[in-house]
């Protein structure tokens, strides 16, 4: 696929969405919690700037409102709730190491790969640009899966989550011209409430392993020792 | 006001008035006079849809179908509230969770029908998912509401999986929509289900395919389809009671009906195509497998609850398997072992929700001797689990006896497999439930208020439909089989 065949916003586009596949492995392998926080704040700014070059590119006026929907959310809101959740749990100076650094990277690095694979098939259907941007998104879909198995501290996992869904909107978005609007709204309604249930939950869990290590979360196994007091 | 506005609003006004409510005592009322309104609704509809055929409103399209498990969802729902009221008053009397924890419980309860009813009455794949995002988000609170380091860690687990596994039906989701951009003219309408079905043979096969993997990991993660299951155990265990009854006898119901959906869709795209059968192929893989894993874990359990949700694992795992097969007969097994199941699972759980009351405790090696304490408990727990597990005159047993026929006729050598999941699920069922309802009760066991007409409805209702299925309802689940594999059974 070579890329004189797109116009020069098509190439934009890529350009910043591959910049949000970059800031997905930033964010895996971010130590540090506040900066991670940022970092996931700039991946959603990028997806709010893909969806308004797709809105300038085409004629579809309905994604300027989504543009301006993933901007307040993704990189507004939810960034500003995760801070003030870390500033409350004391979490502002947290560092958190993975185990094995460049195993990590390795395998988001093959999840890209994969994600190209995944998406060969589709060359029938034309357009080298939607099958570039599929593959990225779903890159960014699964980095973040990748993110949830590997962090062990609850907000790292949080993070996780919100950045596999900045990956679906990037999907959403540049594959298909964008959601219809209710959907949309759906969507974004039910991350604004996950965001609000998570910040619950870290309460919840320190208070109940006076700690966000969620790896120590371990009691209910196949050989769990049943407790007393009737459900 | 039509019936679909009945149906829908009910819940959803309901579920801000309790939330609202501070008075503890008429709650549970408010509850179950809500869960009424929404079966009035429901029949109503069902009404409706047996005169006109279907039922269409904005974004929303209800047929033969959904409304059997629009109506099932209600009446599930009425008479768990009508066993929630007394229960959680218990629940909230013995200090295990405060006053303001039942108001987020009720308001929960009602949010958690609204998105059930949502995700099955709509016509748009979108909201479809938005509306099974939400049935998590509304029940999850309610599965950490004991606030024990066990419930917080089971709405943990619940939450991060369900989301994950869900993210990836949305991404499925939105391959689908990119497969339709192709097909249908109005991008708007490129989500909606029936215009999606009547376009189903030019949507691309491969896009669909991928498409379908992804549908099928994140829905049937709600499933419980191992290896996705690991959430439901622990979700079903520690949570409140009426919650294990209506997460396993609708969520995981409205999750398959899902899945179903969308293998209508995947089935008309790839027909022309050297593979027309896949999407059949995956649901018995997933759901034979599922089936055998679930079957065996029963054997190894330690609390009741715990156990019971293995149970419904084991019987998704069967569902799905049935759905895949395809075909009218195995068709019309699935769709009547949805309904037996929902019905008898929910009276076992709330048999089980008095059994532990009873003995103050889960732990199975602690129930004992419930017939002496309380002999409606125990006869209804030991009557459920003889239902559940597939005996005659049960309904459970019409509906296996549907599918194995079914096998039989397609794939004879899955009869034999089929056959020794029953039994092995059946040996782990009664191993553990023969000491907890005959033997000598412990020293001071005493009986406690239980209200069994929920149960003593839904094992009827079982009984019956293992007896004789009416005509109307036999009429009704036939055209549903028709509208999901072309063919009459009947």
């Amino acid at each position: 696929m070579s890329l004189t065949v797109m116009t020069l916003l098509q190439q934009f586009v890529l350009l910043l969405a591959a910049l949000a596949l970059f800031l997905s492995f930033v964010l895996l392998a971010q130590p540090r919690l506040v900066a991670a926080i940022h970092v996931f704040a700039w991946q959603g700014a990028l997806v709010a700037a893909v969806t308004f070059t797709v809105a300038l590119a085409g004629d579809a006026s309905h994604l300027y409102f989504s543009a301006l929907l993933t901007l307040g959310l993704k990189a507004l809101l939810i960034p500003w709730m995760l801070h003030r959740l870390a500033r409350r749990l004391e979490l502002e100076r947290h560092t958190e190491t993975l185990a094995r650094p460049t195993l990590v990277i390795m395998a988001a690095v093959v999840l890209v790969i994969f994600s190209y694979w995944v998406v060969v098939p589709m060359v029938a259907q034309g357009l080298a640009f939607t099958r570039n941007i599929i593959a990225v998104s779903l890159a960014v879909v699964l980095i973040g899966l990748l993110m949830m198995v590997f962090r062990q501290q609850a907000v790292a996992q949080v993070l996780g989550f919100m950045s596999m869904e900045n990956g679906l909107f990037l999907a959403a978005v540049s594959a298909t011209a964008g959601m219809p609007l209710v959907v949309e709204l759906g969507v974004a309604f039910d991350v604004l409430v996950a965001m609000v249930l998570f910040g619950v939950f870290f309460f919840q869990i320190r208070e109940s392993i006076d700690s966000l290590d969620v790896d120590r979360l371990n009691r209910l196994t196949e050989t769990v020792e049943v407790e007393e007091g009737g459900g | 006001m039509n019936a679909l506005a009945l149906t829908l609003l009910t819940p959803l006004l309901g579920g801000l008035a309790l939330i609202m409510m501070r008075a503890l005592g008429p709650a549970g009322w408010v509850n179950l006079g809500v869960s009424a309104l929404t079966l009035a609704g429901a029949l109503w509809l069902a009404l409706s849809v047996a005169a006109q055929g279907t039922v269409e409103g904005t974004g929303f399209r209800v047929d033969a179908f959904n409304v059997y498990l629009v109506v099932l969802t209600a009446f599930v729902g009425l008479t768990t509230s009508i066993f929630s009221r007394p229960y959680m008053r218990h629940v909230c009397a013995t200090g295990r969770i405060s006053v303001g924890s039942l108001r987020i419980y009720h308001g929960m309860y009602q949010a958690f029908m609204l998105t059930m009813l949502v995700a099955l009455t709509t016509d748009n794949l979108g909201v479809l998912w938005v509306a099974v995002e939400g049935a998590t988000l509304a029940t999850v609170l309610l599965v950490s509401l004991y606030r024990t380091p066990e419930a917080v860690e089971a709405a943990w687990k619940y939450f991060i999986l369900c989301g994950v596994g869900i993210a990836l039906a949305l991404f499925g989701t939105v391959l689908t929509y990119f497969a339709s951009q192709h097909v249908v003219q109005e991008a708007e309408a490129g989500l909606t289900w029936s215009v999606l079905h009547a376009h189903a043979h030019a949507l691309d096969p491969t896009v669909m395919r991928i498409a379908f993997v992804f549908l099928l990991v994140g829905y049937g993660t709600k499933v419980g389809l191992v290896p996705m299951h690991q959430w439901l155990p622990d979700a079903h265990s520690e949570g409140p009671t009426p919650m294990s009854a209506v997460l396993s006898g609708l969520l995981l119901k409205v999750a398959l009906y899902a899945v179903i959906r969308l293998k209508m869709l995947v089935d008309g795209s790839l027909a022309e195509t050297a593979t027309p059968h896949l999407a059949g192929a995956l649901l018995m893989g997933f759901g034979l497998a599922t089936f055998l894993v679930a079957g065996l874990f029963l054997h190894r359990q330690r609390d009741i609850k715990r156990m019971f949700s293995y149970s419904s694992i084991e019987h998704m795992g069967l569902m799905t398997f049935a759905f895949g097969l395809g075909g009218p007969l195995a068709t019309f097994g699935g769709l009547l072992h949805m309904l037996v199941h929902s019905l008898t699972k929910s009276a076992i759980f709330v048999t089980v929700g008095h059994a532990t009351h009873i003995a103050g405790t889960q732990a199975i090696d602690r129930i004992r001797g419930l017939i002496r304490t309380q002999p409606a408990v125990g006869w209804s727990l030991l009557i459920g689990v003889a239902a559940i597990a597939g005996f005659p005159p049960f309904g459970v047993f019409t509906s296996e006896f549907l599918l194995l026929t079914a096998t039989m006729q397609s794939y004879p050598w899955f009869t034999v497999v089929l056959l020794s999941g029953l039994v092995i699920a059946f040996a782990g069922l009664f191993r553990h439930l023969h000491p907890m309802v005959y033997g000598s009760a412990p020293e001071g066991q005493l009986p406690v208020q239980a209200n069994m007409l929920p149960v003593l409805v839904h094992l009827g209702l079982v009984l019956w439909l293992g007896l004789a299925i009416p005509g109307f309802l036999a009429a009704w689940l036939d055209s549903a089989t028709q509208l999901i594999t072309g063919s009459h059974l009947l």
